[in-house]
């Protein structure tokens, strides 16, 4: 379980995530989403450690992240950042590999290596393998570092707007990916995600954030409404029962 | 072939240009002798004090060196910056200025010590201007190194000026090789030393170049890997600077060569850099030699001139590879 308690950040004066508190359950796929600059960022980087709160508490299995050993909390959380820039020039299978620092310490044994290939072959990267970062297009580079994130084999991961620069084909089987990953392997995946839709149609759990708190949330039924969206997003929103899935559409005339 | 099989023949090619800079200069020394049993005692005694220890101070300065600037391209996740473009140079001449000044008598390696703690300040004041700086244009960065390096130096010249000491600045800050003897580059030894502890931690270092935030998510002490990069750096720089005289773009050509060809996984490019490094400051000080022989281009002045033509090229280059 992660427990987030009364957690803060301001900037300048200004709150960015307001007193948020809330649980995400072992095993699941959970989606986060809201508006631009909602704080959904802000929050996922602190549950993550990579930014510190300004008040809060944040636990990890019980661990509190404030005073848990880093490389501890690298064995059981992953996150993957919403912008990446990396200068190295690294091959895809070095980026992947390093995923796997936590266990290997840089001492790549078999399992680690099997690790690797899986993750490669999970994110169909196998051929692009020995390809420089550099020399991928947008999308293809987008999964090598989700490739990464998932070869740490932790049991939280998180991706930040993992589906960005990805076609149909792709987001649709990364998305197939974490489930598949939350229901076989008890993984627990939290996704910040723009396309409701997709939110709609992967998770179990589904977290609405709008102006640093956390608007609603609930199963995909409950939050897929009409008028929930509608007041989040300030836009009107049909939503439509299609197959099973609740289907949303905003194309306003 | 394997990679590591060229690696190796490369390493025997190294081997020879090394013992040719072993038997070019002044004093004319046979190779030949040394086979038919003819050696001189003289030819010997050159060899002993002289050669054989400017070959090494050759080879080890340039393969410090090499791997420094990697090292330091790596933190500062900047294709143009080296120990020369950071104002570690400046602050390690700085940092011997002040031991001259107060403590003189101090060992060498005890001064090495005191420039290097001056160049580790030097080049945390810089990473920490880059934080400060919003703006973070690849070229930016060496520039603002390169000013940095310029306020420090005039610092340390209005000091060496009032204690009329410009001349050993000079010294520190352009390499020259011509004066290496026995007794007189052994702390070389030591920045040698300090690029293979900075191999072994190749892998945390490449981590790190990929920045803060993938590091603390692969549970990596982020400023204890910064500091120890930060430390080789600094004591590599200052061993070079108290013995043998800064040898300059050592740290930026290589690394950027080595990085095309190879990438920037420094767990198996490190090896390349410090090959490399050794091989082009041994070429350049042949070069040196015979260009106006009798007499001496130093070291420092051939790579002086290759190296700004190769910066140029990398920052007006078409190359994308560096943005
Ligand atoms: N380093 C920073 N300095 C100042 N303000 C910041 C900083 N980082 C984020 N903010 C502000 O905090 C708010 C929340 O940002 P955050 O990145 O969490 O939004 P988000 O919900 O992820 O938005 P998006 O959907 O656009 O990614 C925004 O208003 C943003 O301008
Ligand atoms: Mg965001």
């Amino acid at each position: 379980m992660i427990h987030v308690r009364n957690a803060t950040k301001s900037y300048d004066g200004d709150l960015v995530v307001d007193d948020v508190t809330l649980s995400l359950k072992r095993s699941g796929v959970t989606s986060i989403i809201g508006p631009n600059g909602a704080g959904k960022s802000t929050l996922l980087s602190m549950i993550a450690r990579l930014i510190n709160m300004d008040g809060g508490e944040i636990t990890i299995d019980g661990l509190n992240i404030a005073t848990t050993d880093g490389l501890e909390l690298a064995k059981r959380l992953a996150v993957l950042r919403q912008d990446n820039h990396i200068t190295a020039r690294l091959t895809v299978r070095d980026l992947v590999a390093f995923g796997r620092y936590p266990h290997s310490k840089g001492r790549p044994n078999e399992n680690d290596l099997e690790h690797v290939n899986r993750a490669l072959a999970y994110l169909g990267l196998t051929d692009l393998s020995g390809r420089f970062l550099d020399q991928l297009s947008g999308g293809q580079r987008q999964r090598a570092f989700v490739a990464m994130t998932l070869c740490q084999d932790t049991d939280y991961m998180m991706f930040d707007e993992p589906l960005n620069n990805l076609d149909i084909h792709h987001a649709v089987s990364m998305m197939k990916l974490f489930r598949q990953a939350a229901r076989d392997f008890g993984k627990t995946v939290v996704v910040v995600i723009h396309d409701i839709n997709f939110a709609s149609c992967y998770s179990d759990h589904i977290i609405a954030m709008k102006d640093g708190k956390v608007a609603e949330q609930g199963s995909p039924d409950q939050i897929i409404d009409a008028s929930i969206l509608s007041d989040i997003y300030n836009t009107p929103f049909q939503v439509q029962n299609i197959n099973g899935q609740m289907i949303a559409t905003y194309y306003g005339a | 072939m394997s990679l590591k099989k060229i690696y190796v023949i490369a390493c025997l090619a190294g081997v020879v240009l090394a013992v040719t800079s072993l038997f070019v200069g002044v004093a004319d020394i046979s190779l030949i002798d040394f086979f038919d049993g003819t050696v001189s005692q003289t030819d010997w005694l050159v060899l002993q004090t002289s050669r054989i220890p400017r070959t090494l101070a050759l080879v080890f300065a340039g393969t410090s060196m090499a791997v420094a600037g990697a090292i330091m391209q790596m933190l500062a996740r900047n294709k143009f910056v080296e120990p020369a473009t950071t104002g570690t140079v400046e602050a390690a001449a700085l940092g011997m200025l002040v031991v001259l000044l107060f403590a003189p008598d101090l060992p060498v390696v005890g001064k090495m010590l005191v420039a290097g703690a001056f160049a580790l300040a030097g080049t945390g004041l810089f990473l920490w201007l880059l934080t400060k700086i919003p703006l973070r244009s690849v070229v930016i960065v060496p520039l603002i190194g390169m000013m940095l390096g310029g306020v420090i130096s005039s610092f340390a010249a209005f000091i060496a000026y009032r204690f009329d000491m410009m001349q050993a600045m000079n010294v520190w800050t352009s390499g020259d090789f011509s004066t290496v003897l026995r007794g007189r580059y052994e702390v070389l030894w030591l920045a040698f030393a300090l690029a293979i502890i900075a191999y072994r931690g190749a892998d945390k270092l490449t981590m790190a170049g990929l920045g803060q935030e993938f590091s603390v998510s692969l549970g990596l002490d982020y400023r204890k890997v910064m500091t120890f990069g930060l430390v080789i750096i600094s004591l590599v720089t200052a061993s070079v600077v108290v013995s043998a005289g800064m040898i300059p773009f050592v740290g930026l050509i290589v690394p950027n060569l080595v990085s095309i060809a190879f990438g920037d996984n420094l767990k198996k490019t490190l090896p390349w850099i410090a090959l490399f490094g050794a091989a082009i400051v041994l070429i350049c000080d042949i070069v040196g030699r015979l260009i106006i022989a009798p007499f001496e281009v130093p070291v420092g002045a051939v790579l002086g001139v290759i190296g700004s033509f190769f910066f140029l090229y990398l920052v007006l280059g078409r190359n994308a590879y560096a943005r």
